[in-house]
């Protein structure tokens, strides 16, 4: 295969690359009028017709999203922009919004005009302060040049722009939690139906896509539907289901590599190649013993299933939940899973919402669980127990409002059933990898 | 018409009902077992406890069920609803949940107020398992005890099923509560300052389905099982809220609301809610009375009934003479109705007025902003009649005396010594009559004051005839907007008192023992504004006076 040359990534190495000149010097916004002078539903048809799935988590098609707003809605219609980029291992968002921030706006501009929305609302994580500063300093610059505002270049297309700094919680980036968060509520997500495409933020209809969605859109514009399909894994022939995997996709590999990075691929890389080509191989020379496909609420994959493609339906082929975010975190041979597990437990603990039983009770036992594994006191029956929690946790699809408590009940479930033996030694050895002085830390 | 099934069993549901499958399951006799959902509150399937299978028969006899287990309370039950809620992954996924709630819960039933009437006890007996497996400390929450005047929080027993916190926000408006902290740390809490006491508070208590909310005026008084519940009528307004009066050993411990959309929905307001207390005063009038010029000559109820009668029939033979008596709107319309026919017959130009009817500012309708405006629907009103049966009773004394004479006419009327007897009910534990015009009757030959509470009308009462409060009574209620109610006796009176049917039925010299259904009866057939008292629904929710139902349809 030749060498894929990076698209969403292509600016993201030149001097000055957030400036509005830099932008429009290569190409950017030069086509903007053309878009916004076409029909709106041409435009959602091609981004439709390129088949792009949702970089968010996901993979819902964005082209299907768009098309369930309701049809002649007369009421505003509202953009909502997911950068509460919190999923553990992700960091694509950030790298986009601070390095080539117009390639976004262009992106919610497009975007904005193929739903026939005047109101883009950005929910930023609050940590990123650089993101902010610089997506401000684009929007102004954008305002200042008439690309945003009312009447953008004469094609009478208004379009505002609202920058939002999050509230610090990983379940606002949750669909239905950023839209209560946004509205200035607890990130507590909403029961479903009605979906957000038909009662959303402020109670209007609102589509919610992923800064590297809309930077995707960017680009299928520019470039062609035809273009983004000829990159990335085609549906399963054997599966109707399977919408494919097109398109370039931003993975991050980090963990115990040599060279954490986020890097362009083409959808449908390997995780072993990500690791050896992309990131330096596994640090210490050492073997990697599990790696995390996509964020760790998307499971774990053993050292034998490295060769998994890292498409939209590979993972969930070994037994993970799916793709996620394409967070890749490497685990080396050196670390046990009872730490990792414990790890993550104890972030979907700190995380959950706290609404729905099975999640804010199942996540703080889980926890407790493994932290009295680690103290030394485990018993074998405690990975049975684990299990049968994780099982009733999520039941996939879930039973829970949002999808938190399956993402933190499937590394459990992964973990035991791939990593048993590491589990079952770590019990009988009675062997505490935490000093009292950490369980101190942990409980504070 | 629509039909769902639920367990296989076909149950037909009105087509414009918008129920939801708990709702549709219950019409089928089935239990979902709920914690967050609440009829009169919004759906925020949180609690995860009604999760059921549902899916679609289709016209052509197949069901298509979906894969998932689904929140019984957010699922509309349409025509062809499939509900199964007794399958093995139904019953696994309460399991479940059960014992997720019970992990941090304290489990302290012993000394828990809501033992006995308690969901999680309930749930976890029909659907849980019997042992914990938690082998970890508990989360362990600190008390609230003041979180209202008349409310505490027992903070480790809450399921965070957050049907209070709702309840300030979409019943009263004054969204005193929230949730703090995340996950497993959340607990209820109060804005700082803005303790919950709102009219409604008392309600939370009743709302939340385990012990974490208290009622302090509750508070270790007494097992449930003990209590002993009568359905009766709350008695502090003309709203007329149906309750269930919880009393052990003639002893009233607590009024809860008693579901009813006829009169007043699922509330009450803490004003009755905790305003029986003068029922067990300690000034109760305890004694029938005979008194002659500042001496009491006799205290025996038969004799002083007696010289009632003699001295009625005294001032109705007079010629010129004339009797007054004066309704309370406390009675029940079959009291009114025994009394004024009475009196009636004895003379037919007696003169009968409606008590004092004593209002406190405007109707207090609810939800309210913040600013104190009104917001619509409105979902609770207390209003500023503060008296339970105005409408009946003033029926009755048109029935009988076509125009009712206001009460301070009949005080004038008094005064210039136009009456030879009189007859004076009470029943406002608030104090219906003040010494100025308690005047009036000071020189009136025969005054006879029938009340609970001393007044100051009683220095110049000729006799005492100590009666009964409302949950001593028997009979009917008719609220504001006519809605007739059963108003049940619950305790019986201190020694020496007499519920005001027993006095007046002995008085009128009617024979055997007190008989409000018979009573009942008679008025129906004898006032056509009544008529409806007939309806056998008056025993369950209460019967509209202008119901379209045909007189005595049974």
């Amino acid at each position: 295969m030749a060498k894929f040359e990076p698209v969403l990534f292509a600016r993201i190495h030149k001097p000055d690359s957030t400036s509005l000149k830099s932008y429009q010097a290569d190409g950017g916004y030069s086509r903007l009028k053309e878009f916004l002078s076409m029909a709106p539903a041409d435009v959602a048809n091609i981004v439709k017709d390129a088949g792009l799935r949702g970089r968010g988590g996901a993979g819902f098609p964005t082209g299907l999203k768009w098309t369930f707003l309701p049809k002649d809605h007369p009421g505003p219609i509202y953009l909502a922009i997911n950068a509460d980029e919190s999923e553990p291992g992700t960091f694509n968002n950030r790298y986009l919004m601070e390095l080539d921030p117009h390639q976004l706006i262009e992106g919610i501009m497009l975007a904005c005009h193929a739903i026939k929305s005047n109101n883009a609302y950005l929910y930023l994580r609050y940590e990123y302060g650089r993101s902010y500063r610089v997506l401000d300093a684009a929007v102004k610059e954008c305002y200042a040049a008439g690309l945003l505002g009312k009447n953008i270049l004469g094609t009478g297309f208004n379009l505002d722009i609202v920058l939002h700094r999050g509230a610090g919680a990983y379940i606002c980036g949750e669909e239905t939690g950023l839209i209560e968060s946004l509205e200035g509520k607890r990130a507590w997500p909403r029961i479903k139906p009605p979906f957000p495409a038909i009662e959303g933020l402020f109670r209007k209809p609102t589509i919610v896509n992923n800064v590297e969605t809309l930077c995707c859109v960017t680009q299928i514009l520019y470039r062609g539907g035809e273009w983004f399909k000829s990159i990335g894994v085609p549906p399963d022939p054997n599966n109707p289901r399977d919408p494919g995997s097109y398109g370039p996709k931003l993975y991050c590999v980090s963990g115990h590599v040599n060279k954490p990075c986020c890097v362009e691929l083409p959808l449908g890389v390997t995780a072993r190649e990500l690791i050896e080509e992309h990131a330096g191989g596994v640090w210490k020379g050492r073997k990697a013993k599990a790696v995390v496909p996509g964020g760790i609420s998307m499971g774990f994959l053993s050292d034998k299933e490295l060769d998994t493609k890292l498409d939209f339906a590979g993972p969930g082929k070994v037994g993970c939940l799916g793709l996620g975010t394409a967070a890749v975190v490497v685990v080396d041979d050196q670390t046990s899973m009872v730490d990792v597990l414990y790890n993550c437990c104890r972030f979907m603990s700190h995380e959950s919402c706290g609404q729905c039983t099975p999640c804010r009770e199942g996540t703080a036992w889980m926890t407790k669980i493994l932290e009295r594994i680690r103290s030394g006191n485990g018993r074998l029956t405690d990975l049975d127990l684990l299990t049968e929690v994780a099982g009733s946790m999520g039941i996939i699809p879930g039973t829970t409002i949002c999808g938190l408590s399956d993402g933190a009940a499937w590394p459990v479930k992964n973990a035991i059933s791939k990593f048993r033996g590491d589990f079952e030694e770590y019990i009988k050895s009675g062997k505490a990898s935490v000093t009292s002085a950490q369980k101190l830390m942990a409980v504070h | 018409m629509a039909s769902v099934i639920v367990n296989g069993k076909e149950v037909e549901i009105g087509a414009n009902e918008r129920l939801n499958c708990i709702q549709a399951a219950a019409k089928a006799g089935v239990e979902i077992p709920a914690y967050c959902w609440h009829p009169a509150l919004s759906v925020v399937a949180s609690c995860r406890m009604c999760l059921v299978e549902v899916g679609d028969k289709k016209p052509d006899g197949t069901v298509a069920m979906q894969p998932k287990l689904v929140p019984g309370c957010q699922t509309p039950a349409k025509d062809g609803t499939v509900i199964v809620a007794d399958s093995q992954k139904v019953k696994d996924a309460r399991k479940a949940t059960l014992e997720y709630l019970l992990l941090n819960h304290p489990l302290d039933c012993p000394t828990c107020d809501q033992a006995g009437e308690c969901y999680l006890q309930d749930y976890s007996f029909d659907y849980g398992r019997g042992y914990s497996r938690l082998n970890e400390p508990k989360n362990i929450k600190p008390d609230k005890t003041y979180i209202g005047d008349q409310i505490t929080l027992f903070t480790d027993r809450c399921i965070m099923c957050t049907r209070c916190v709702r309840f300030t926000r979409e019943v009263t408006g004054s969204a005193e509560l929230q949730v703090v902290s995340r996950g497993s740390h959340e607990e209820i809490d109060i804005f700082p300052g803005h303790p919950v006491n709102n009219p409604l508070a008392g309600n939370v208590v009743d709302l939340c389905p385990v012990g974490a909310l208290c009622s302090k005026d509750f508070l270790y008084q007494q097992r449930v099982w003990w209590l002993k519940t009568q359905n009766s009528v709350c008695p502090g307004c003309s709203t007329g809220c149906s309750v269930t009066v919880d009393q052990n050993e003639d002893r009233v411990y607590r009024l809860k609301p008693r579901v009813n959309e006829k009169s007043q929905g699922h509330f009450m307001c803490d004003e009755g809610r905790f305003g029986w207390k003068y029922t067990h005063s300690e000034q109760r009038l305890t004694s029938a009375e005979i008194r002659s010029n500042g001496q009491t000559t006799s205290k025996d109820w038969d004799a002083v009934l007696k010289a009632v009668r003699t001295a009625l029939q005294k001032a109705a033979g007079i010629g010129k003479g004339k009797i007054a008596a004066v309704l309370s709107p406390w009675m029940t319309v079959e009291e009114a109705w025994i009394l004024g026919s009475y009196l009636k017959s004895l003379s037919s130009n007696v003169i009968l007025a409606l008590g004092p009817v004593r209002v406190s500012g405007q109707d207090d309708h609810f939800p309210k902003d913040i600013k104190g405006n009104v917001i619509q629907p409105v979902k609770f009103t207390i209003r500023a009649e503060k008296c339970p049966n105005r409408a009946g009773v003033e029926a009755v004394l048109k029935h009988l005396v076509g125009d009712v004479m206001p009460f301070e006419e009949l005080l004038r009327l008094s005064s210039a010594g136009q009456f030879n007897a009189v007859y004076l009910v009470g029943g406002d534990p608030a104090g219906w009559i003040s010494d100025l015009q308690a005047e009036a009757f000071s020189k009136v030959e025969t005054v006879i004051v029938q009340d609970f509470l001393p007044s100051p009308v009683l220095k110049h009462a000729t006799h005492v005839l100590p009666s009964g409060t409302f949950v001593e009574r028997e009979g009917t209620y008719v609220n504001y907007k006519g809605l007739a109610q059963l108003v049940r006796r619950s305790v019986r009176g201190p020694d020496g008192s007499r519920p005001d049917s027993r006095i007046l039925w002995e008085l009128s010299e009617r024979s055997g023992l007190v008989q409000t259904d018979a009573v009942r009866k008679e008025i129906a057939s004898a006032v056509s504004a009544l008529a409806a008292l007939d309806h056998a629904e008056l025993k369950n929710d209460g019967v509209l006076l202008s119901a379209a139902e045909p007189v005595g349809a049974k």
